[in-house]
């Protein structure tokens, strides 16, 4: 079944601004799914119009086969969302504020109370619990949207942009409870800036570009339309000439950083082997970008 | 469904009242101190000069409209605060996104509206009583008169609150048509003391029912009839509710 469809959306603001020009997709259910595209292509409206905050103004979306247009409040009940910005009031208390939540779907505070203390421990909250959301630090403000988001346990969870700000280490606890998530077979949909973070998470991406739908793609899929990975190489070499070789672009950067282009199905043996036959030593070696990061700049330009 | 909504009524009803008593040297206490001013200036310096009115005390004749008065603008102030607040700190989207019907988030953001607005109400009430023994003629007008006019005023505000775009228009309305209107309303006079043309212009405003009526359970005594003024209250507030409930619908002021 799908979880989302959305066909032929389409937003204009009142400023006259098109924010979306007809985007269909569609999100099975159990998915991990990526909506990736640059500020103002038209991700934070695509969610505005899924979870109501935003009107449409043509197009149709339907979540679990319950149509918006037909039913808003069904539809609204499987889906939990964390916004990018924080939009809960900073004098309440965590508690509070994500039992509030439950009390808005129509769970009664007794049972609130034990998905809160559920999520708040697994987003390790509960220590905070009666503490005002003003005193908590940047990245327990996130992790307290996401308890807030699932606290009346939604089948559909949308997340945008959840981890902007927020630090390394926090960074990869929250992609691990997200993963955890998902194998637990709710489906999630994200947006982010940060393409590693989409590589590592996501099943299935869309490009949003300008408001159009770009590619929409297994990640496998996505990653094989790659047609070239750049390296940076840390060499030493005395006076030596760079090589030429058939499909190998060399950039010489500074006297001892080397950026190798290399089309796919070439091997870097052959690399190695001209290099080390002009006395370049090779020190050290890594990806320039990642690799989801070069598919997403080649879509855009 | 409906057994959702009343628990999604009582989650804002609570949250609306943690809220007045989190708060409450902003929100109980100015206007207890307000009103006490009020009583030791006008009822005991001045009263004590003036003559009685309708066969009470002046001090007797303006207590129920000073309580009036300190319902009415805490019921319009809590709603209208609070409703902009949780539209500036964005939280309103709590409520948006779930499937909240937009009726039930106007009667929950009113009913604190009604808990301030009859809490200071009380309050004031327990005060007079320290200068003056008001005698209670009818609890029933008493009481229905203070809860519908908060009603009225707790919808007035919430509707202030979704047109409101900065803070400077919160406190438009109550400074300019609410407070006039309440001094002009026969707190401090009957106004069967006006020569006509004044007491014609008066019976347009209609905050001069409101306090009549209420007076009129305390007292029974009255200006205005009674049931004209039950009447109208009831027309405001149906038509207010509907318009808080047009203006959800529509999105104004929450939604893009």
């Amino acid at each position: 079944m799908d979880a989302l469809v959305i066909s032929d959306l389409k937003k204009t603001y009142g400023s006259g601004l098109e924010a979306l020009r007809g985007i269909s997709l569609e999100v099975r259910e159990g998915e991990f799914f990526g909506l990736l595209g640059p500020n103002g292509a038209g991700k934070t409206t695509t969610i505005g119009i899924i979870t109501s905050l935003i009107t449409k103004t043509a197009g149709t979306v339907s979540v679990f086969g319950v149509d918006i247009d037909v039913d808003f409040p069904a539809a609204k009940r499987m889906i939990g969302v964390v916004p990018q910005e924080f939009n809960f009031s900073i004098f309440e208390k965590v508690e509070d504020i994500v039992c509030q939540q439950a009390g808005y779907y129509g769970i009664p505070r007794r049972e609130a109370l034990v998905n809160c203390e559920k999520y708040l421990k697994k987003l390790g909250l509960w220590n905070k619990r009666q503490v005002p959301a003003r005193e908590l630090s940047g990245g327990m403000k996130r992790r307290l949207m996401i308890a807030r988001g699932l606290v009346h346990e939604p089948r559909l969870l949308i997340l945008d942009e959840p981890t902007a700000g927020v630090d390394v280490e926090l960074r990869r606890g929250m992609w691990d409870f997200l993963a955890e998530l998902n194998r637990g077979g709710r489906t999630i949909i994200l947006t982010t800036h940060y393409l590693e973070e989409a590589e590592q998470l996501c099943s299935r991406i869309a490009i949003i570009s300008d408001g159009r739908i770009i590619e929409n793609a297994g990640k496998r899929d996505l990653l094989k339309k790659l047609d070239r990975e750049t390296f940076v190489l840390d060499v030493s070499m005395d006076g030596s000439s760079l090589p030429e070789l058939d499909g190998v672009g060399f950039n010489l950067v500074d006297d001892t950083t080397l950026e190798v282009t290399i089309s796919r199905g070439r091997s870097l043996n052959r690399v190695f082997e001209q290099l080390s036959a002009r006395g370049i030593t090779v020190e050290s070696m890594r990806n320039k970008t990642n690799r989801l990061e070069e598919i997403f700049m080649e879509l855009l330009e | 469904m409906m057994r959702d909504n009343l628990i999604c009524f009582y989650t804002i009803a609570r949250r609306e009242s943690t809220r007045i008593f989190r708060i409450w040297v902003q929100t109980l206490v100015p206007p207890v101190i307000t009103m006490t001013l009020y009583f030791v200036v006008f009822g005991t310096f001045i009263g004590s000069q003036l003559r009685d009115i309708g066969g009470f005390s002046y001090m007797a004749f303006i207590a129920p409209g000073l309580i009036m008065m300190s319902i009415i603008t805490n019921s319009y102030t809590n709603t209208v605060s609070s409703f902009f607040s949780t539209k500036f700190q964005k939280n309103i989207e709590e409520l948006l996104v779930s499937p909240t019907p937009n009726w039930v988030i106007v009667l929950g953001y009113v009913s604190g509206g009604l808990i301030r607005g009859l809490s200071v109400g009380l309050l004031v009430s327990v005060v007079s009583l320290l200068f003056v023994r008001l005698p209670l003629y009818s609890i029933v007008y008493t009481v229905l008169f203070a809860f519908l006019t908060s009603f009225v005023f707790s919808l007035a505000g919430m509707i202030n609150g979704i047109f409101a775009k900065k803070f400077d228009d919160i406190s438009i309305i109550p400074t300019f048509v609410i407070t006039p209107l309440t001094y002009l309303g026969g707190v401090f006079y009957s106004i069967s003391l006006l020569p006509d043309f004044w007491r014609a212009i008066s019976k347009a405003n209609p905050i001069i029912y409101m306090i009549d009526g209420f007076r009129y359970g305390f007292l029974g005594i009255s200006d205005m009839h009674v049931y004209s003024g039950l009447g109208m209250l009831v027309l405001f507030a149906a038509a207010l509710f509907a318009a808080n409930l047009y203006l959800l619908n529509k999105g104004i002021g929450v939604r893009s």
